[in-house]
């Protein structure tokens, strides 16, 4: 009967609903995103180190964006140890290789992945790190092997910019 | 909401409420008629409103003199401690509260599950005090942050890591969290921001809380419906204010106990060390009302699997009533009931316990087996239960045992219905 009718009304509802919809998320999404990283903290987004006074075996942490980097010049075991491992073994496969580009140099983000934990150097099964939080273990590579964390240890960008200074970022 | 028409004394008071009714709703509050064998585990309802006011008077005070910054707000929690006239009272009130705060709301709750009063036709008070629940641990999550020591900043990574579990978005809302990569300024300021709003959230639950409490009226210690007002009931003051302000009395004794005696008991050490991003303190926990939820959470291998199972022993009290088959409220009458009741208590303490300890060996079996148990209780035990668990008879009133007879007329009915079960 009033079919005509009610047609018109559907899209002038259907119209309204959309043009309000758009404007509720114009309004909402300023408010959401203000808690996004803020310019100034994307500023810090890159960091040197020297390490030049770093013995082999050694670990220093830095501060990256607010997170420890660990850098570990690593010995020759323990490098032959983290080339060793056959990837069925591995949680997370990764090869040695691929992580650590010179073998000697192990950059990775200090941060367990698990809940974010800062791991302990030279401790666990694995004469890696141990996390202390929830008991995960991982090698001489940074790689998970046993505990709750699903992955390795990330790998940051970062490069040599001369034989002494590592630029992580 | 009100059973009968009030009309104030006074003109003036007629004229006022005529346009606003602010006395009817005092009388009905005051008048409201009460069972009158609600025990002593009835007053933690008294008891939770004390402690949420407190924390919001001695918080407002806090906030004062506290600095959510990064650099400053350690030192001025220190500031506060030795500085500020009666800085060191007012702060261990604050931190001691959140703790008592907890200590009512798990009385409050155990309450409900032994006596039933999550069950029809209270479902709704049962589901909103479950998201008051939720709103204190968020409260006292990020209150704990506020001081930015150790135990703040470590506890504040790994909570929000829990977020990075979800699969795709996660990492992304991690971030958005922290408003950085890790936690930092920006994301102090935004807890401390958080932690004002939510009490006052709480404050509009409780008074919906209460309200829909009004509605059908207290569940009791024996869990039948009551006639009201009737023999069976009392009015609300002055016989449920004294009773409850005694109860309130007693708890202040304990609440003194801490603040005056042992202020750092229930705090952890690490926390007066400054926030570290570099060093991780050798053993996080939480705070102790949060460790049995610690304990599931652990006792998963898998991330992501181990979060949701921790969430789910939360929500699934939201189901309480509907996973609970039986139609006999109280644990009186349930003589089988009873033993599961005091195997979950028990399984919960326990779960706490091994909260608090390393995730290795023997206490991660034994938090394996307590979380399974803790899921058993709620999705096999208490469904079958309902079914196959012979019932003790419920008597018609609350009078009935001692007087005879019943003012009730529709428990008395139900009798033989609940006796056949």
């Amino acid at each position: 009967m009033a079919e005509k009718k009610t047609k018109r009304r559907d899209f002038l509802f259907t119209a309204t609903y959309a043009v309000g919809a758009v404007g509720v998320g114009a309004v909402v999404w300023p408010m959401i995103d203000q808690m996004n990283p803020d310019a100034s903290v994307k500023a810090l987004a890159s960091t040197e180190v020297d390490v030049s006074s770093l013995n082999r075996g050694k670990t220093i942490t830095v501060l990256w964006r607010g997170k420890p980097v660990f850098i570990r010049r690593r010995t020759q075991e323990e490098i032959a140890e983290a080339k060793s491992v056959k990837m069925e073994e591995l949680k997370h496969p990764e090869k040695d290789e691929d992580r650590a580009k010179d073998p000697e140099w192990l950059v990775m983000l200090g941060v367990c992945t698990h809940l974010g934990c800062v791991p302990l150097d030279q401790k666990g099964d694995y004469n890696g790190w141990f996390c202390p939080c929830h008991g995960s273990h991982y090698d001489t590579s940074g790689r998970i092997r046993k505990g709750p964390a699903p992955t390795n240890m990330e790998i940051p960008e970062y490069k040599f910019v001369d034989a002494n200074t590592i630029k992580i970022g | 909401m009100s059973e009968h028409e009030y009309i104030p004394k006074s003109k003036v008071g007629k004229w006022f409420n005529d346009r606003l009714p602010l006395l009817t709703l005092a009388n009905h509050l005051t008048d409201y008629p009460t069972p009158k064998n609600l025990n002593y585990w009835w007053t933690f309802g008294g008891i939770l409103t004390f402690c949420l006011i407190t924390q919001i008077v001695t918080g407002l005070v806090l906030a004062m003199h506290y600095i959510a910054h990064a650099d400053m707000a350690f030192e001025s929690v220190e500031h506060i401690m030795r500085d500020v006239n009666y800085g060191w009272l007012i702060r261990y009130i604050h931190a001691n509260g959140a703790s008592m705060f907890f200590l009512a709301v798990y009385i409050h709750i155990f309450r409900s599950l032994f006596y039933g009063s999550y069950k029809s036709p209270r479902e709704i008070i049962w589901i909103i005090g479950i998201i008051i629940y939720l709103l204190m641990m968020a409260a006292a999550f990020l209150g704990y942050v506020l001081p930015w020591g150790q135990m703040s900043f470590w506890g504040a990574t790994v909570i929000t890591n829990l977020f990075s579990a979800i699969p795709l978005v996660g990492e992304g809302i991690v971030t958005w969290l922290w408003g950085g990569y890790s936690v930092d300024n920006p994301t102090l300021t935004r807890f401390f921001t958080l932690h004002y709003l939510i009490p006052f959230l709480i404050l509009g639950l409780v008074v919906l809380h209460i309200w829909a409490l009004h509605v059908p009226g207290n569940n009791n210690p024996i869990g039948i419906d009551i006639k009201k007002p009737s023999k069976d009931t009392v009015p609300f003051h002055p016989y449920i204010v004294i009773k409850d302000g005694f109860a309130l009395l007693m708890f202040m004794i304990v609440f003194a106990f801490f603040v005056f005696y042992t202020p750092n008991i229930l705090g952890h050490a690490d926390n007066y060390i400054e926030a570290n991003p570099l060093v991780t303190p050798a053993h996080i926990v939480p705070e102790w009302y949060l460790l049995p939820f610690y304990a599931i959470l652990r006792s998963v291998p898998d991330k992501l699997l181990g979060v949701i199972a921790m969430l789910s022993a939360i929500f699934i009290l939201a189901a309480l009533p509907w996973l609970d088959t039986s139609k006999i409220r109280s644990a009186v009458f349930r003589p089988l009931f009873r033993q599961f009741y005091w195997i979950l208590v028990a399984d919960v303490l326990i779960l706490g316990y091994v909260g608090a300890m390393p995730a290795e060996g023997l206490y991660l079996l034994i938090a394996r087996i307590a979380t399974a148990y803790y899921f058993i209780h709620f999705l096999v035990i208490l469904p079958v239960l309902g079914f196959k668990e012979r019932t003790i008879p419920v008597p018609l009133s609350i009078t009935e045992p001692i007087l005879g007879g019943s003012p009730n007329l529709a428990t008395a009915k139900n009798k033989d219905s609940l006796i056949n079960q």
